[in-house]
């Protein structure tokens, strides 16, 4: 696995009731998880993230930002709304908040779809290939 | 034009219902010529003419007046994708919950875009003759088109200029019928939210151009079915072409005025 320090592992996007909504992987050589394991790590981070909102010292925290690994740094943007956009880099990688919010501006561009409801899985190759250019950071 | 199809008595109607406008231009006029209503008889009662706005208290300004506001407009002026992309989705779903087909779909889309070509086709020569680019220049009062190129390359130059910014991509005349006609768009700008699903192929939102085409190569004396049609292809997967479809009588009257 040799991967530059800038590297963008995957994207998820869960929605406000913690369904994934999207998920893709852009590195060569990760485990493969089966779609039902990341339906259940997508709810498990949306329990989590509601969870360290609550019990949060101080008051009026919006939840897990960043999980930082050994191997991989797990950074969380959330909007108004309470869609959330997960992004997995390698540790060392300087801006992830800045791919994420290109990320949520992709997202909010396909809203603007008539055909596509909210809240649904998005199955579009034109989203595919824009979010893998934003996330590829080109 | 008795031999059209079912399509356009219906524009037709949608559009003569703008003639109420007059009134609405010329507020002060008398209505001699509307017939004064006999509720007493009649099963639906006609509403009195009344004044085309209400009285505003004094101490207000009404400023929203689309027939106060200057004639032309600042160069350039833009209206944001974004802002663009939210109206057309929202038409779409609108349109999408009150039809039963894809034939019926474009259709409506058509007449919207009838709607605005047809006050284009008045707007645009005006706004260029009264307001040139170059105040140096005095321009030619606007002429009518005899002829079916100029009017065809009006449409894909000039008319296309002002609504999308740029010209459409190509101009062809159909190799297998003489009265077909192609407008090429490589990346249709109205329709670039949207991505129709793959259930729904046929559906072309470029429908709504179409309209506007045919509003005004009917209205320029040029009557034409126009329909919207994606061709995607490997270098312009988002390809749109308008296919305009004249009447015999609009090729009849190109042979009879010949080589002139």
């Amino acid at each position: 696995m040799a991967h530059s320090s800038q590297t963008c592992f995957g994207v998820l996007v869960i929605n406000k009731a913690g369904g994934l909504i999207y998920h893709k992987n852009y590195a060569e050589g990760l485990a493969q998880l089966s779609s039902n394991d990341y339906l259940i790590l997508a709810s498990t981070f949306h329990s989590i993230h509601a969870i360290a909102s609550r019990i949060s010292p101080v008051p009026g925290s919006s939840g897990v930002e960043v999980i930082e690994a050994e191997t991989f740094k797990m950074t969380c943007l959330q909007t108004p709304t309470g869609t959330k956009f997960v992004l997995l880099t390698t540790p060392s990688h300087p801006h992830p908040d800045q791919v994420l919010r290109k990320v949520y501006e992709t997202y909010a561009d396909h809203l603007k779809d008539p055909f596509y409801t909210a809240e649904m899985p998005i199955r579009s190759e034109a989203f595919d290939v824009k979010m893998a250019t934003v996330v590829r950071g080109a | 034009m008795t031999n059209r199809d079912s399509l356009t008595p219906s524009v037709r109607d949608s559009i003569s219902s703008t003639s109420r406008f007059s009134s609405l231009l010329s507020p002060t006029s008398t209505p001699s010529t509307t017939t004064t209503p006999r509720s007493s008889s009649s099963t639906f009662p006609i509403p009195q003419p009344s004044p085309s706005l209400p009285p505003l208290p004094p101490n207000l300004k009404r400023t929203s007046i689309i027939y106060d506001r200057p004639l032309p407009k600042a160069r350039g002026t833009e209206v944001a994708l974004g802002a663009w992309a939210f109206l057309f989705s929202e038409i779409i779903q609108y349109t999408q919950k009150r039809v039963s087909g894809i034939g019926e779909f474009e259709k409506r889309l058509n007449i919207l875009g009838y709607r605005v070509g047809s006050r284009l086709l008045e707007l645009l020569p005006l706004r260029d003759y009264l307001y040139p680019i170059s105040s140096l220049r005095s321009p030619p009062p606007p002429t009518r088109t005899l002829r079916l190129l100029p009017i065809l390359s009006y449409v894909h130059s000039t008319l296309y200029r002002y609504l999308f910014g740029r010209p459409a991509d190509s101009l062809e005349r159909s190799t297998d019928n003489e009265d077909e006609y192609m407008i090429g768009d490589d990346d249709m700008v109205v329709t670039r939210g949207v991505e129709v699903p793959k259930e729904m192929s046929e559906l072309s939102c470029g429908a709504l151009v179409a309209g506007i085409v045919e509003a005004v190569m009917d209205g320029a004396g040029f009557p034409a079915r126009v329909t919207a049609h994606s061709v995607p292809s490997v270098p312009h997967p988002r390809r749109t072409v308008i296919l305009i479809k004249l009447d015999p009588e609009v090729l009849a009257r190109e042979a009879a005025l010949g080589g002139k």
